[in-house]
């Protein structure tokens, strides 16, 4: 058992908090969410010279042959600075997909341009009915001639706007609710009968709301094997839940560190707020939270790493402490930032509502409290 | 970063298996596993046990008799010994007086005292708290008073754990009331509780035990060499010795111990009614424990880590106290939660030896639920109460 990292992982960690602090402080930030597109296409492809764009993906790929520590190492790092540029999206969600299941004329058509930072691409598993539920999916994709023909709905689609590919499950079989059943499509977001409705997100970032009517595909189109989609899915889905919890850990360090310090220099009565105890002591109920996220997201990892079959409960014992940690320790510091706290101009504001969409996305506590006990059961018996 | 244990780690997991399988005594087993009350004999039996096997001091620096592990042999070990039930080790002589012992004592003292601990020959307890300071510790008034070659000490110490066993006392005392502030003039003396003058008398707990005492001092002629360290340097000792303490009562090997039990029993269909574990609020209730716990797990085991490295134990160890103490009453609630109605009848004698088997009312050790609830409303007020705790994070983490 072993906690440290090796020289490159802390390479890396420490190259991506360099230029947070030197190319992406707040303003810049703020500037870049309120831009045309909401994302700097300057930066994504910063991030892909860099490189960071291939730390996940298999050498044989092109890519860095990163693990989950690399994926943690970064997502802490973005959680920072806040980043709105579509990592998460783009090489957790769709790369993910892409680097498990894609075929060799596929990767080299989407997966390729993806690393090297000229694809956008995005992952409209979520569905208007489906809440966090990733085996209810309505959309249909129908045999049609050689290739499918899918109609369907999409929600809230992270980077749909900007995805020059879409990702897409539809059942090819089975009813709504079913695991089985599920195929994975790569759709051309150009593609006829395609139509999306863009929005801005209320942490800052972009998605879209995607209609699929008759939309008519080759059957190149189909990832992986038909109607077997649904174990690509879930271990995509639970590693994006690894990497927002980790986010989510930068986001209530950052948090935690920010209000320790205002703590110290905000005046009222004639002495810093920070002598309070009733302040201090919820600054250390913070620190706790911090301390104890933290080693829920090690667990993780750690687990992830040795291939453990606990590794699908944790994530969920992991989401809903971030869930329910995260959001306490955020709400914490607008508190105790006061009214300067729920303004628009200062960050912390930013980080409380990046911290209330993580909790909602890929499920909220109570939904992984739940699947936590259920998976329990499982392996109890 | 990984998870695994290695060869090496794994074999000596399996070696104090092996150790408690054929080693544990049975008679001791049996009463810890029914929660019969164990005697002072049980306890020193169990401790000499460990000592044997050269397993009882694990934190001591090898030269007197520890152990050398690695953070994560202490971790598998504690495990372990948690997964079988084994009595708690009484803290106050090889985890409380023998590291101040080891390292500020004089050579003489540690060859008098650590061999003693070492074995189990003496018995030691605490005493610090007073019936006037309780949290405020520093605003203690027992005092020591230089004759010749003697202190004379006068005062009480108060909630004297197990002090009726005990051949030794380890106190903080006054011994200058001359200083500019309240942590100076306080010093750090050994008392052998035969001494004349020495009286304990039990306090009665919320639950009914005789567990822990108030300690007189009345005119106690104690040795000058008696005296651990400097005269005036006690607090300074004493804070190291609470760190030690606060690491040492996080508990969380034997939290996820019973919160195993509970599992197993809620499990089983009970007296011809649905199982426990199929009502979804007591099942979450569960869940969330089990979480905590596996939190602070990884976060005593990256402590462990870090000291292993050449940190020093410090303030982190007010953390695991608070959420290690918290957790354990959290785990006490859900066991008298789960007992229902047999969380009320109080009937201590049931967990004496002498009653007759059979006769128990309550399944198995429902009804001292409520009884360890109630005792351990104790863990979040030692040690440092839970808010001093805070107040030390506050301080000495944040900078507040």
């Amino acid at each position: 058992m072993d906690f440290s990292l090796s020289e490159e992982q802390a390479m890396l960690a420490d190259s991506i908090s360099r230029f947070i602090d030197t190319d992406y402080d707040f303003d810049t930030r703020q500037k870049i969410a309120a831009s045309n597109g909401g994302f700097s296409p300057e930066m994504w492809r910063t991030f892909a010279e860099l490189g960071w764009t291939a730390v996940p993906f298999a050498e044989s790929d092109g890519g860095l042959d990163g693990g989950p520590v690399e994926l943690m190492l970064m997502m802490e790092q973005f959680g920072r600075g806040l980043v709105v540029e579509p990592f998460l999206a783009n090489i957790v969600l769709a790369g993910g997909v892409l680097r498990r299941i894609a075929n060799a004329e596929q990767k080299a058509r989407w997966l390729a341009p993806l690393i090297a930072g000229d694809l956008q691409a995005a992952f409209a598993v979520v569905e208007p009915q489906s809440r966090f539920d990733v085996a209810n999916t309505a959309s249909i994709a129908e045999a049609s001639g050689d290739g499918y023909r899918l109609n369907g709905a999409k929600s809230v689609v992270l980077n749909g706007g900007a995805a020059d590919l879409l990702v897409v499950p539809a059942r090819t079989s089975g009813s709504q609710v079913d695991q089985g059943g599920i195929t994975l499509f790569a759709i051309p977001a150009e593609t006829l009968g395609v139509t999306r409705t863009s929005y801005t997100t209320v942490d800052g970032l972009q998605a879209a709301e995607i209609v699929l009517a008759d939309v008519t595909v080759s059957k190149d189109a189909v990832l992986g094997e038909i109607d077997n989609a649904f174990a690509t899915i879930a271990a995509v889905i639970d590693e994006a839940t690894l990497a927002v919890s980790a986010e989510a850990l930068g986001i209530m360090q950052t948090m935690h560190d920010r209000t320790v310090e205002y703590s110290k220099s905000r005046v009222q009565f004639g002495v810093p707020i920070g002598s309070f105890q009733a302040l201090q002591h919820r600054m250390v109920d913070s620190l706790m939270a911090c301390e104890q996220s933290r080693s829920l997201l090690y667990w993780c990892v750690m687990l992830y790493l040795s291939d453990d079959p606990r590794y699908r409960s944790a994530i969920s014992a992991l989401k809903y402490q971030v869930g329910t940690a995260g959001v306490k320790v955020a709400e914490e510091a607008v508190q105790i930032h006061g009214g300067m706290g729920v303004t628009w101009e200062l960050d912390i504001a930013h980080y409380l509502k990046r911290m209330t969409a993580i909790n909602i996305m890929f499920g909220n506590a109570d939904y992984h409290l739940d699947r936590y006990v259920a998976a329990g059961d499982a392996q109890a018996g | 970063m990984n998870i695994d244990l290695t060869k090496e780690e794994l074999a000596f997991r399996d070696e104090v298996r092996e150790f408690l399988a054929t080693d544990y005594p049975q008679d001791i087993r049996r009463k810890q596993d029914e929660a019969i009350e164990l005697s002072r004999d049980d306890m020193i039996r169990w401790q000499k046990t460990l000592y044997r096997r050269g397993w009882f001091a694990v934190n001591w620096p090898v030269e007197y008799g520890g152990t050398g592990w690695t953070a994560v042999q202490k971790y598998i070990f504690a495990n372990e010994l948690a997964a079988a039930n084994t009595p708690a080790v009484i803290p106050f002589g090889v985890k409380m007086v023998a590291p101040i012992i080891y390292t500020f004592g004089s050579d003489e003292q540690k060859q008098r005292f650590l061999p003693d601990i070492l074995d189990s020959t003496t018995w030691w307890c605490q005493g610090y708290s007073e019936p006037g300071s309780g949290s405020d510790l520093a605003s203690l008034k027992t005092r020591a008073d230089r004759d010749g070659n003697h202190y004379v000490v006068n005062g009480t110490k108060t909630w004297t754990t197990l002090g009726q066993y005990a051949d030794w006392i380890f106190c903080l005392v006054r011994t200058s009331s001359d200083v500019a502030r309240r942590q100076e003039g306080i010093s750090f003396i050994l008392i052998d509780m035969q001494t004349k003058g020495v009286t304990v008398n039990p306090i009665i707990t919320i639950e009914g035990d005789h567990e822990v005492n108030e300690v007189h001092f009345d005119n106690v002629r104690v040795p000058v060499e008696n005296l651990v360290g400097e005269e005036g340097k006690g607090w300074t000792y004493g804070k190291v010795l609470l760190q030690h303490e606060r690491t040492n009562i996080a508990g969380v090997a034997n939290s996820q111990y019973r919160l195993r039990k509970l599992k197993q029993s809620a499990a089983e269909p009970m007296r011809g009614t649905k199982a426990l574990l199929d009502n979804d609020a007591f099942r979450r209730k569960i869940a969330r424990l089990e979480i905590e716990l596996k939190a602070l797990e990884y976060t005593e085991l990256r402590t462990l880590a870090s000291v292993q490295v050449g940190q020093s134990p410090g303030p982190e160890s007010s953390f695991l106290k608070i959420r290690g103490t918290e957790l354990q009453q959290a785990m006490d609630a859900l066991l008298v939660e789960a007992a229902g109605y047999y969380a009320l009848p109080y009937v201590p004698a049931q967990y004496e030896l002498d009653f007759p088997e059979g006769e128990r009312i309550g399944r198995g050790t429902e009804t001292i639920s409520s009884l360890r609830y109630f005792n351990n409303r104790k863990a979040s007020i030692y040690g440092g109460s839970n808010e001093i705790q805070k107040n030390i994070i506050a301080k000495h983490v944040l900078g507040l």
